[in-house]
């Protein structure tokens, strides 16, 4: 039970930093240290960087948030700790 | 009908709705007071949370400052939203779990001291009054220019209906009104932007209209972003497109703030109290950050969209052909004019116009323009336009009907009202809950409890107006403490206390001091003092991300040094690290 409960924990601490990583490299990453070179990619009207710092950012966040909450369901139940 | 009546009639029938559903969700418990009786649903939560956090200045400020600022506005888009990703996965589940009514109620526990608890209820207080000083502003300037009535008193009406729907419902009332004003919000917000959408580019959805091209007028068949970079690039702005009005450090220190400020806010962090379970709250904050991201996304979009209303209907016209909306403006104070050439045509350049905020001598010019009394700089700028009346004056300048007018008005109202509700609370649960029920009377039977809960809100509704109604002028300053002081105190210690069971009572008493102190130091220094920014040139908005670190390392460093925490400590953080038994939110 307590092993269980240790790599409960840590499966949900690596998924975690997973979705950070990516939540950085959206908005910090391709929102403000790389804006200018993605800006010289055009979408449409929109500069690339420029896009991710006032649209594209934003939807990853909400996609970040649900697939964890999917995600750690599913944890729940495999390590029997679910409500 | 006239924009008044529609005005009346909108802001009647919301008001009504509000003090329906507070009346008919009135509270007898302190756990219905404190966590809505711990039962409202992840979706409920999720529009209650967006109302929560979404204040007077995203509706109303928000695109006016992107609009202005471009880029570099994205500070703010980022900065409001990614706190929302920090929450769901380092926050929300686990305070769920460990279900008390406050923040300082898990500090306080968690670190076994009451001196951690004070520290914590001191900050929760002073971030909340701050924060609602500034909505019940808003809902003054609103009142002021939709309903024609002095400013003072559309705040007392406000004072009047929030004291009503928070006292007599607490949590559970604010959450059923805060769903209800979320809808209003919302739909006053995207209807605007959808005409106004449709109007320059042809396409209703904002968020692809403006990366689209602009249908009429002299720059038909361009991009609108490309023509703002070239308009802005012509009056002498940095291109709207690009970055360059901050340094990148600096942009990257604010949205870092802001998005750690964001995550540790009391007023949103109990909102993941009011959910039955470890579960919902998981799901609820999906759900807060949709419906947060649905305004988030537009305006960006609207705010292009009035940048470019806005040079293209005045600059370089005649004062005397000025449309009617510049006019109304400038009656109320938000919008100045001075023909420093004399030629009697408005020009809109880079710079200031004159000197601080305008101050009317109460004399008017040869065309009827309103004179200033300001020095003039030597900018060719002419025009001084508030950066908050863009949002509420977008409808106008874009000649939409009335009723669309007015619903901006019961939006602005919608969002100003649902917020500081959410603060009032905090502020009450503070006092009555972590102050007087913890540490002075622990006797206290619910009666007593709810009614001191009820009196608080009613002192924290008077304090507030107070502020409302003689603005101090440093408002706008302290902003930047609010978020700057929840980065620097709450968010590293619950994070700390949550991932690692090794920190203590002392490293978190230190850190979170050294966190305040140094932050508080650095801005006051700044905004009060009027000395530089001494830190990598670092602005006091984003000096919140230097203190959470400094936090960081103290906490990590002293806890490292001193004595382990008790073996229950380190059995209750384990314990909050699986969901199973949430049940309900407890007050012992």
């Amino acid at each position: 039970m307590e092993k269980n409960l240790k790599e409960y924990w840590s499966k949900n601490v690596t998924f975690m930093s997973v979705l950070l990583v990516i939540w950085a490299v959206v908005s910090y990453g391709c929102g403000i240290l790389f804006v200018d070179s993605l800006n010289a990619i055009r979408v449409g009207g929109f500069p690339l960087g420029f896009w991710f710092a006032q649209q594209g950012a934003i939807y990853v966040f909400v996609c970040l948030i649900f697939i964890y909450y999917i995600y750690m369901q599913k944890l729940d139940r495999e390590y029997d700790v679910h409500e | 009908m006239s924009i008044l009546t529609w005005t009346y009639i909108m802001v009647g029938a919301t008001f009504s709705l509000y003090i329906f559903i507070a009346w008919i969700s009135r509270v007898r418990d302190t756990k219905g007071f404190y966590v809505a009786g711990g039962g409202v649903p992840p979706l409920a939560n999720g529009m209650a949370t967006a109302a929560d956090w979404m204040s007077a200045a995203s509706f109303i400020s928000m695109a006016g400052l992107i609009s202005f600022l471009g880029y570099t506005g994205s500070i703010y888009l980022m900065g409001w939203t990614g706190g929302y990703v920090l929450l769901a996965l380092l926050l929300a589940p686990y305070l769920r779990k460990f279900g008390k009514y406050t923040v300082p109620d898990f500090v306080g526990d968690r670190y076994y001291s009451d001196i951690a608890r004070v520290v914590a209820l001191i900050c929760a207080i002073f971030v909340s009054l701050t924060y609602v000083c500034g909505q019940m502003r808003g809902v003054g300037i609103v009142f002021s220019r939709f309903l024609e009535v002095p400013v003072n008193t559309g705040v007392l009406i406000g004072m009047a209906i929030v004291f009503f729907y928070a006292g007599l419902g607490g949590m559970k009332g604010i959450t059923w009104t805060q769903v209800a004003q979320y809808t209003v919000l919302i739909i006053a917000y995207i209807i605007p932007a959808v005409f106004i959408s449709m109007k320059i580019t042809g396409t209703p959805i904002p968020q692809i209209g403006f990366g689209s091209h602009i249908q009429q007028g002299q720059y038909a068949g361009q991009f609108l972003l490309d023509t703002l970079d070239k308009l802005n690039h012509d009056l002498g702005f940095t291109a709207y497109t690009q970055p360059g009005a901050k340094s990148m450090l600096d942009v990257f220190c604010i949205t870092f703030a802001l998005m750690v400020g964001t995550a540790g806010l009391p007023h949103v962090i109990i909102r993941f109290y009011t959910v039955p379970s470890v579960r919902a709250a998981r799901l609820s904050a999906g759900y807060a950050l949709l419906f947060i991201a649905i305004l988030y996304t537009t305006a960006p979009a609207v705010a292009a969209f009035a940048r470019y209303n806005m040079i293209d209907t005045i600059n370089n016209k005649p004062y005397a052909e000025a449309p009617s909306w510049f006019k109304n403006w400038e009656k109320t104070g938000l919008i100045a004019w001075v023909d420093k050439n004399n030629d009697g045509i408005i020009q809109y350049r880079a710079g200031k116009a004159f000197k601080g905020k305008p101050k009317f001598s109460g004399k008017t010019g040869p065309l009827g323009q309103k004179l200033v009394t300001n020095p003039l700089t030597k900018s060719p700028n002419e025009l001084y336009v508030d950066r908050d009346i863009m949002v509420l004056a977008n409808p106008e300048i874009a000649n939409l009907p009335a009723w669309v007018i007015a619903l901006v008005a019961a939006g602005g109202l919608a969002a100003a009202l649902s917020t500081a509700s959410g603060l009032l609370l905090v502020i009450a649960s503070s006092i009555a809950h972590d102050l007087y029920y913890r540490m002075i009377n622990r006797k206290a039977t619910e009666k007593q409890r709810l009614l001191v809960g009820r009196i608080m809100i009613g002192l924290a509704v008077c304090i507030a107006g107070y502020f409302g109604i003689n603005p101090p002028g440093f408002v706008a300053q302290v902003v930047a403490f609010a978020f700057g002081l929840a980065a620097s105190s709450f968010f590293p210690i619950i994070v700390l206390g949550i991932f690692s069971a090794r920190t203590n009572r002392e490293g978190a008493i230190c850190g979170m001091l050294a966190g305040i102190i140094f932050t508080a130091a650095y801005i006051i220094n700044i905004k009060f003092l009027g000395g530089k920014p001494w830190f990598l040139g670092i602005s006091a908005e984003g000096i919140g991300t230097v203190g959470m670190v400094l936090n960081f390392i103290v906490t990590i460093l002293v806890s490292s040094f001193t004595k382990a925490p008790p073996k229950e400590i380190q059995e209750l953080v384990q314990s909050i690290r699986t969901p199973r038994g949430a049940g309900a939110a407890v007050d012992h």
